[in-house]
């Protein structure tokens, strides 16, 4: 019961003490709004890169013959409870203008990934990654091997088994993780600002803004924080009613 | 070897703990039952047989050709074989008639004519009217017979069928039972059942084959396996009591020192079998015709059926003990419990001998 109320109380707080009169206003201002469009366009473009990198990989780990098996989960894992600032300095050190394979990227091509959107989507993959990959893999392990191995005796190349038995199988679980890693990628705020850093326009997404505003202006960081908590609980449950449902 | 159609199969599948060791031959149009007790190496054969497990050794040619041997494994989509699963596993994402049609379209058939056979097959199973629903809101003997139609569909070579009415209640199960016996006789290709239950085994099979620890103990028709088993498992399924001795002329000598009178004569290993309800008790040593008397223990009665059930140890000999099956007022008459002693008689003419095929 404490925990809950710990969980509510401050959401509550947030929306009676918000500036209800200046929101038109703040919500409406370029800064507000190109900051939502950046969160929302990143979010969602990290969120089909886990979908796409992090599928494949969950079908690996819920093999039960894969070799080191658990070496591999426990390096998933690792993002997940890393600091994200960390993660930023990691992802920093490694492509940064003058990072391990930043270097020798800008002296070919002359592009660097900091201040960059690109920079912000690979931070919200890093830390939302291993969020779809668990999730998916938990829905392939509760999966019955068994239907796949009926597909197989109906005449189903390995292929067609995993397209029209394995897919639709773990579908509602892809879609769940998938909302999971956006709703990660949305709010991530210290690796976006330690490797994009904090261009408006380019890598200031509403988290970013937020931080910034509670600085010069704690009404409007209070209205943004609604509109981001808004956007997500919108989001979570239209797709709720159409993907998860059998969750 | 069958020269033309059926199945004919070795299968040796080497585990840690287990060996199966098998041959098996079902000619086209033939149904075979495994009968065996779990464990047995019942599905592991059926697995073997559909290609979701590799052969250790051994050969399966199915219609004449060769499917796997200790070099070959084709996978299971590349044999014409179809399988009903124990619980039946349609999937549950797709309707009946895309469950139905799964196997034709896997097979490269175009979506539409899929669905065409597969209605044909529905139609047939008398289920047309459930193409449309999802495979969780058909009862169970409706989904044994999509589960049917669905194999039948790829129109295979070889229908394997894993414990197909262990999932239904028993009222459905006798339905179900002889509309099966009846599906499996249009069907012309070669026919494996796997089942425990001995009323299944009966119904459905052409030949029966026994199968415990891996191996084929006992092989032959329902009738024949019925009347003559051969080991304590087989008798205890169809309700025989088995004793095991060397006869010669008239007597069966047990290896506890007992003896067997029999009506007609044997020579070698053999087996005796007789009814529990051969089995006769009396309270005194009966006097009179020829028949086997032997004295016994009382260890246990339960109810079966209309009668009662009696275990008897020390009958014929020290070593042994059978089942009498006697009225209730008998059991009230005799003053039979359990550490009581009993006379035993069996009628000679009333038991069977044959010979211990293992031992022959």
């Amino acid at each position: 019961m404490v925990g809950l109320l710990f969980l509510v109380l401050p959401l509550a707080g947030l929306i009676i003490r918000a500036p209800w009169r200046d929101a038109a206003q703040v919500l409406t201002s370029e800064a507000a709004t190109s900051a939502l469009r950046l969160s929302l366009i990143t979010a969602t473009i990290a969120a089909l890169i886990t979908v796409l990198l992090g599928v494949p990989l969950a079908w690996l780990l819920a093999r039960p013959t894969l070799p080191g098996a658990s070496l591999l989960r426990a390096l998933i894992t690792v993002p997940l409870v890393l600091p994200p600032v960390v993660g930023g300095v990691a992802l920093f050190t490694l492509l940064g203008r003058s990072g391990l394979l930043g270097r020798p990227l800008y002296a070919w091509t002359g592009f660097a990934f900091p201040f960059t959107p690109y920079a912000v989507v690979l931070a919200q993959v890093f830390v939302a990654l291993p969020f779809l990959v668990l999730s998916v893999e938990g829905a392939l392990r509760t999966a019955d091997r068994r239907y796949e191995e009926a597909a197989a005796t109906l005449g189903a190349t390995p292929l067609t088994v995993f397209r029209r038995v394995t897919l639709p199988l773990v579908g509602p679980g892809i879609a769940a993780g998938a909302v999971l890693a956006w709703a990660r990628a949305l709010g991530e705020f210290g690796a976006t600002i330690t490797f994009a850093g904090n261009f408006p326009g380019t890598t200031r997404t509403m988290p970013l803004e937020i931080y910034l505003a509670v600085e010069t202006d704690p009404g409007a960081a209070l209205l943004l924080s609604v509109l981001l908590l808004a956007t997500s609980v919108a989001v979570l449950v239209l797709l709720r009613g159409r993907w998860v449902r059998r969750w | 070897m069958v020269g033309h159609g059926g199945l004919a199969a070795t299968l040796v599948v080497r585990r840690p703990d287990f060996v199966l060791d098998l041959a098996l031959e079902v000619a086209a149009g033939e149904v075979v039952v495994l009968l065996g007790p779990n464990g047995a190496g019942k599905s592991t054969a059926l697995r073997a047989l559909s290609g979701l497990l590799t052969l250790s050794a051994g050969q399966i040619t199915i219609n004449g050709v060769v499917v796997a041997d200790s070099t070959r494994h084709r996978p299971p989509h590349q044999r014409p074989v179809g399988v009903v699963f124990q619980d039946y596993l349609l999937f549950p994402h797709l309707s009946v008639l895309d469950n139905v049609a799964f196997g034709p379209m896997s097979r490269g058939t175009s979506r539409s004519a899929a669905r065409r056979i597969a209605e044909g097959w529905l139609e047939r199973m008398s289920i047309l009217d459930l193409a449309m629903a999802k495979p969780r809101l058909v009862s169970g003997g409706q989904a044994q017979r999509v589960a049917l139609a669905r194999a039948l569909a790829t129109d295979p070579e070889l229908l394997l069928l894993d414990e197909p009415l262990a999932a239904l209640d028993a009222r459905t199960r006798l339905l179900v039972r002889s509309e099966l016996r009846r599906h499996l006789s249009d069907f012309g290709g070669a026919a494996v059942v796997v089942t425990h239950d001995p009323v299944d085994a009966t119904v459905l099979a052409d030949r029966l084959v026994v199968i415990e620890h891996g191996r084929v103990v006992q092989a032959g028709s329902p009738s024949e396996v019925a009347r003559r088993p051969q080991t304590d498992y087989v008798a205890r399924l169809v309700g025989l009591n088995l004793l095991r001795g060397v006869a010669s002329g008239h007597l069966v000598s047990l290896p506890g020192g007992g003896t067997v009178q029999l009506a007609q004569s044997a020579t070698g290993p053999a087996y005796v079998a007789f009814s529990p309800a051969a089995v006769a008790l009396f309270a005194r040593r009966p006097e009179g015709s020829p028949r086997n008397v032997w004295l016994g223990l009382v260890t246990s009665l339960e109810p079966h059926g209309a009668g009662v059930r009696v275990e008897i140890r020390g009958a014929p000999d020290g070593s042994s003990s059978i089942l009498a099956e006697i009225t209730p007022a008998a059991v009230a008459d005799l003053e039979i419990v359990p550490g009581s002693s009993t006379w035993v008689a069996v009628k000679a003419s009333d038991i069977e001998v044959y010979p211990d095929q293992a031992r022959d």
